[in-house]
């Protein structure tokens, strides 16, 4: 039965992959997510794992030994955040092409600069079209959970990709919050032994990997690999339900919170979906119509879905707490107007940036956020289309 | 709204405030409440000005911004009061802990008009008394738990034995250095609380 | 998953390649006679090879092969006429001819 406990973000994915017990992981240390290893190391050298820990002189080396773990019949997982994530990205393109199931626990950071080492999406995003699957985390208890969905999902006979598992630096990875564990028994039955099918340490039925293809075969190897990331969607879906069961938590591709009815959504991705929430409670006791959608699967993304989910409000706030630098907005505020316009959807929104560099969210802002929308339709005092929040002025 | 009883933390890098906001979410954990214990991190650096952050509540928290009304602050290094407005959005019910050698109200006129309670702990004193060297953690903690009334004591003080019984497993000698520092932070505030 | 992939070529639909373009079988390189790219064709003179083996250690398509001790011909089947075999050779011993 599940366990009350209390830790901080990093220490539940620890704890997560202490159950689990991988059998590699490759990792080079950068704030906020060198814990993880750090933990992971102590797990290995207590023994109580046999996880066999590859010490790396770089995160492009660490994902180039994930990818060769993984495609010897390893299942393989490291961690990074910010600058270590960028330094991956050549090799996070082949784990997706090559068909990697790794797990790769991001622990978000900016990407620099100017150089600061708190939270913001930037390198999540930066990693957006790798061909990654994509799952952020509200809070502690989250991160521990999507961890432990993640190899079921990747290692899935119809997906065969590698996953991302995000929280926000410093604001869950290094805050201790409440967390209910589940059993070591229950995750090691959840998560199962990793069988694969094809490897390379497999006497008999040798197998090349990431061989060179000619102009002639890439589109048609591209098109299976974005068509095995569009398929995930369903098995990230099957494998929340199985864990609902062993779990009793609930899990979908976003979680809508008092939407049913609301005039104004803010849909909004990571740690800052609490403080929208809370907000939304208070102003909802003011007899407002609002609500949020909070992304949980970033990638592959649900635009249909959330399109359905958006189409009764008179106008949504898109939450990015990432600047594209497209002159545009920022990928939530792209990619969800697209899809919203895509099914014909002509509803209002604004795209705000919010929270970089560690800049705090507040419950504050999230009602002024609501109350400039409500006087955008009431009123027709229609806002910038894509503002910063909170930047002094 | 409702985000519980908010704490906040000003310290100094290397004093031991984060630390002390960790072990105060741990045993109030341990009292059946739902909490938060996080610092507001920056690059490492020794003596500068640290804030570390506590909510405590009897629901779940979800809110995960900063906190700027709290009830109790707690102010781990005089210094402070000349360089950090501490008692910045403090409720005026709430209270400040101060760890000085000064009564209350001579540290008042250092808290920019603020007309709550002001509890101060002499924690160098009862540190080196009870541990022979000065960390200031264990006496705020006990302070802050005290004015705070999150426990009763002696449920605290058992708990904080576990706590560093698992903590100081390999250095048992300062355990019970450091539940003295406890005993004696309650004894010092026993007639103002 | 696993796929018979002498069946697999450029008129291929995507359904019908591998996972990751993975080849499930070993030596492959073998069934691709690349021996029809030469344009120049290397020609051993007996008489000036000293059997060094330099020439067999510098192809980088492995087509000089050893056997019992010695280099004998060339794996024409696979060899692409790069020439390097003969500007290896300290004695002269092979010729570029054109054509293959």
């Amino acid at each position: 039965m599940a366990r009350k406990d209390r830790m901080s973000g990093n220490e539940a994915v620890a704890y997560a992959i202490r159950q689990i017990n991988p059998d590699v992981m490759p990792a080079f240390p950068i704030t906020p997510s060198t814990e993880i290893p750090q933990m992971v190391s102590t797990y290995i050298a207590n023994g109580d794992i046999d996880t066999e820990f590859i010490p790396v002189e770089s995160e492009h080396s660490a994902m180039s030994a994930a990818i060769g773990s993984e495609a010897a019949g390893a299942r393989t997982l490291t961690a990074t955040s910010s600058a270590g994530l960028a330094y991956m990205w050549e090799e996070l393109l082949l784990a997706a092409s090559n068909r990697m199931p790794i797990a790769l626990a991001l622990v978000n950071r900016t990407l620099s600069g100017p150089i600061n080492i708190n939270c913001d999406h930037s390198d999540g995003m930066g990693a957006r079209d790798t061909g990654w699957i994509q799952i952020y985390a509200e809070n502690n208890q989250e991160a521990y959970d999507n961890f432990i969905q993640a190899y079921p999902i990747a290692e899935h006979a119809g997906v065969h990709l590698p996953i991302m598992i995000c929280q926000d630096g410093f604001i869950t990875s290094h805050a201790v919050e409440n967390i209910e564990l589940l059993e070591d028994e229950d995750v090691k039955g959840f998560v199962g032994e990793y069988e694969p099918e094809e490897f390379l340490l497999n006497p008999g039925n040798p197998i090349a990997v990431g061989p060179y293809s000619v102009t002639n075969y890439v589109m048609e190897a591209k098109k299976n690999q974005a068509l095995a990331l569009e398929g995930s969607k369903e098995v990230i879906l099957k494998v929340a339900e199985e864990f609902e069961k062993v779990s009793g938590r609930k899990y979908g591709l976003f979680e809508e919170y008092r939407t049913e009815d609301a005039d104004y959504i803010m849909l909004i991705m990571g740690s800052a979906a609490g403080t929208a929430k809370q907000a939304v409670d208070d102003l909802r006791e003011k007899g407002k119509k609002v609500g949020v959608v909070k992304l949980r699967v970033f990638r592959p993304f649900p635009a249909d879905e959330l399109a359905d989910a958006l189409k009764n409000a008179k106008a949504v706030a898109i939450m990015d707490r990432t600047e594209s630098y497209n002159g545009n907005g920022g990928p939530l505020g792209s990619e969800v107007t697209a899809g919203l316009y895509r099914n014909k959807i002509m509803l209002e929104t604004v795209n705000y940036i919010y929270g970089l560099g560690g800049r705090d969210f507040t419950v504050q802002e999230v009602y002024d956020i609501f109350a400039q929308l409500e006087d955008f339709i009431e009123n027709g005092n229609k806002p910038e289309q894509y503002q910063y929040i909170g930047l002094r002025k | 709204m409702s985000n519980g009883f908010e704490i906040r933390w000003h310290g100094r890098g290397g004093q031991g405030a984060k630390t002390a906001a960790l072990l105060l979410a741990d045993v109030a954990f341990k009292t059946g409440k739902y909490v938060q214990g996080f610092p507001e991190y920056g690059p490492e650096r020794m003596g500068a000005p640290i804030t570390a952050y506590n909510r405590i509540s009897d629901q779940p928290i979800r809110v995960h911004s900063n906190i700027y009304t709290p009830s109790l602050v707690a102010v781990v290094d005089e210094t402070l009061l000349h360089s950090v407005d501490v008692t910045d959005g403090l409720k005026k019910e709430g209270a400040i802990i101060v760890n000085t050698a000064k009564d209350p109200e001579e540290i008042r006129p250092m808290l920019n008009g603020y007309e709550g309670k002001i509890y101060t702990i002499d924690a160098r004193k009862i540190s080196v008394e009870a541990l022979g060297r000065y960390f200031p953690n264990s006496p705020m903690l006990a302070a802050v738990v005290a004015v705070g009334k999150i426990m009763e004591r002696k449920a605290f003080l058992s708990e904080m034995r576990n706590s560093y019984q698992h903590k100081f497993a390999k250095k048992p000698e300062v355990i019970d250095g450091n539940m003295m520092a406890l005993e004696l932070t309650y004894d010092a505030l026993k007639d103002v609380i | 998953m696993r796929t018979d992939i002498s069946k697999i070529n450029e008129q291929t639909p995507h359904q019908g390649l591998t996972e990751g373009m993975m080849i499930f079988a070993g030596g492959t390189s073998k069934q691709f006679e690349t021996g029809e790219w030469r344009t120049r064709t290397p020609i051993l003179n007996k008489d000036l090879c000293r059997q060094c083996m330099v020439c067999s250690m510098v192809c980088p398509d492995s087509c000089i092969p050893l056997k019992d001790g010695e280099r004998v011909t060339f794996d024409y089947k696979h060899c692409k006429g790069c020439g390097i075999c003969a500007k290896a050779c300290p004695f002269d011993a092979i010729d570029m001819k054109e054509g293959r």
